[in-house]
């Protein structure tokens, strides 16, 4: 489960994240919808601990991320945006390096290593080098290897940016299958279809604040809108910039 | 610790397997410091060798004016040829540099000589062209014996001893071993060392960070449940195993090309059999922790491999800087300068080369010194890999 309550984040003057608040519960998953700079990624970034909040809380488990952010960090298997992976390494040794550093048993992490190979259907790719891998496949071993450990909380950061149909696709049936396993999901994305297609709770950001925390009926009822773009855009003009 | 085994594991086998890290570390570095030393060497060998040997061409004016000087010249291999047409020439000659250096006798040369008056004899040279400075020594060596001989065969004749002229006897006593003096020539190795070890490990210090994190890697690396502080030394560990290999290659490489240099020609016995060989290892290689630290911390300040190439290419010089300082200097090692990091391997170096006793307490401070210079810079890189700012 993640908590987070009252985060606030500033970078010099530019005032990111103004006071988010909501709740991501096991067994769901949540969407964090809005435009671009609403400040998703700074949200998401405090919670995988690698920003630190100017004020508020956030919690992972009931684990304080600024307090124990080794332990809140292990709960967690992460998908920053853009993220690499080492070209001169096989799948296979990119997700076992992070099995190792997650501190798993040298004698599971073959093991659970083949099980996330298995699960995101990458064995055809495995032992290859991860240079010169598409977009599509570099996102599947990045999922791989924050998912190897088992995490409970999964925080993906618009994990389908430059993914094909396909792609998308089994990226959201893993998404459905994870949430299914009573895991809890949070995940980031500028694009309403989707997330409406696959989240259970949906939280519209805007201008560093929520906007809305509903479900996709909920939101339709706020905004009087039945169309879900325009409900959207509805949504964030109800934010005023502080 | 299991972390930093971790992580330095896995920058050993991705480096293994990086073609840019390997021809600088394994290649670059130990090569190209053997192959300009035996240039250097076999050039300034073969420079020194010729001019000892070669018949020296003395344009003479007025050679017929004093033939048994000329026979003189003759016997210490001088070859006597015809000079310019007048002095005139021979200065104008001489200045634009179309002649080294030209010897003049005047008309009057044979009647001073035979009145025992002083009689003249000029010799052309331009000071400023230090091409001509051993041409000149020469001629001017041989015109001083001559004129010395003269003057003790004239006492004789007199009936008076030539030690006369000689009242004091001046004996210059050269107590510098051949090693001692190839350590002048050999002083130039611990800067090849030195560099080696620093081209070794620079690909991966540049990638271990800036290339991290131009690569968008290092951001889920962070989000791991790892101490940052050990990311970072696994790193560091990792930059100092590849330069420690590249360190050995490039003595290794030095062990078996100085035998193939004319050394001995030029009057040098270098030490540097295999012991020396190893314990150069182990006073060179406490620096890997310096330049692997130095150069990540340099890094970590750039926003990409290309910037931090640029920058960590700097590093490279900044050893030179102590070593150059002394080597004009002519500094004696002393136990101060044993504190400053490439210096003091400089100079322990340079001892060992020449066959010095090693100096313990120098060998204690300087590995001491600069393993601590070393954990001060690496403690510096910890700090800054805890920024928020890392990520750019």
């Amino acid at each position: 489960m993640i908590e987070v309550e009252n985060l606030r984040k500033s970078f010099g003057d530019v005032k990111a994240v103004q006071g988010v608040s909501f709740t991501a519960d096991d067994g769901k998953i949540t969407g964090l919808l809005g435009p671009n700079g609403a400040g998703k990624s700074t949200t998401l970034r405090a919670l995988y601990t690698v920003l630190k909040p100017d004020s508020g809380t956030a919690k992972i488990d009931g684990i304080n991320v600024v307090e124990d952010s080794v332990a809140a960090r292990s709960r967690i298997g992460t998908l920053p945006h853009g993220a690499g992976l080492y070209p001169h390494l096989t799948a296979r040794e990119n997700i076992a390096y992070y099995a190792k550093l997650y501190d798993m048993p040298a004698d599971k992490i073959d093991g659970c290593v083949q099980t996330v190979i298995d699960q995101l259907d990458i064995n055809d790719f495995a032992d290859r080098k991860t240079k010169g891998f598409s977009q599509g496949q570099r996102t599947k071993v990045s999922l791989a290897r924050s998912l190897v450990h088992g995490p409970q909380n999964i925080i993906l950061d618009e994990p389908s940016n430059g993914l094909d149909v396909m792609a998308t696709r089994s990226l959201r049936e893993l998404i459905r299958q994870l949430k299914r396993d009573g895991k809890c999901v949070l995940f980031s994305s500028h694009v309403m279809q989707e997330v409406a297609a696959l989240c259970d709770e949906i939280v519209i950001i805007a201008a560093g604040q929520v906007a809305l925390h509903d479900t996709t009926e909920g939101i339709r009822k706020a905004t009087g809108c039945e169309d879900l773009e325009e409900a959207f855009v509805r949504a964030i003009q109800m934010v005023e910039p502080e | 610790m299991k972390t930093i085994r971790t992580v330095f594991m896995k920058e050993v086998i991705e480096n293994f397997r990086d073609r840019r890290t390997l021809i600088s570390a394994l290649l670059m570095g130990p090569l190209f410091g053997p192959i300009l030393f035996a240039f250097v060497i076999n050039l300034s060998v073969k420079q020194s060798l010729d001019n000892a040997e070669e018949a020296l061409d003395l344009p003479v004016i007025g050679a017929e004016n004093a033939p048994n000087l000329m026979r003189y010249l003759e016997s210490r291999n001088i070859n006597i040829t015809d000079g310019p047409e007048s002095r005139q020439a021979a200065i104008d000659a001489v200045s634009v540099g179309e002649q080294d250096v030209v010897v003049v006798i005047p008309e009057d040369f044979g009647e001073d000589f035979s009145n025992m008056v002083s009689a003249t004899v000029e010799v052309i040279t331009d000071q400023a062209n230090t091409q001509a400075e051993r041409q000149t020594r020469r001629a001017a060596g041989a015109l001083q014996a001559y004129s010395q001989e003269i003057a003790a065969m004239r006492l004789t004749i007199r009936g008076v001893s030539p030690t006369i002229m000689r009242p004091l006897n001046i004996d210059e006593v050269d107590v510098s071993t051949p090693s001692g003096r190839s350590a002048i020539l050999l002083g130039m190795l611990s800067y090849f060392f030195i560099f080696a070890l620093l081209t070794g490990g620079m690909n991966l210090a540049i990638d271990a960070t800036a290339g991290e994190r131009e690569r968008g890697s290092l951001e889920p690396l962070l989000c791991l449940p790892v101490k940052r502080d050990h990311l970072i030394f696994g790193k560091i560990f990792a930059a100092c195993l590849f330069m420690a290999i590249s360190l050995s290659l490039s003595l290794t490489c030095f062990h078996f090309t100085l035998k193939f240099m004319p050394l001995q020609e030029l009057g040098m016995t270098p030490n540097f059999g295999p012991l020396v060989v190893l314990l150069a290892f182990l006073l060179l290689v406490p620096f890997a922790l310096v330049g692997a630290s130095l150069m990540t911390l340099v890094a970590s300040f750039t926003k990409s491999f290309k910037e931090a190439q640029t920058w960590v290419s700097v590093v490279l010089l900044a050893p030179t800087m102590p070593i150059l300082i002394v080597s004009i200097l002519m500094v004696r090692p002393s136990t101060e300068l044993m504190f400053i990091p490439s210096l003091s391997q400089h100079l322990l170096l340079v001892g060992l080369i020449k066959n010095e006793p090693l100096n313990l307490l120098h060998v204690a401070v300087s590995v001491i010194g600069t393993l601590v210079i070393g954990g001060l810079l690496t403690w510096i890189c910890a700090r800054l890999y805890r920024r928020e700012g890392l990520l750019g």
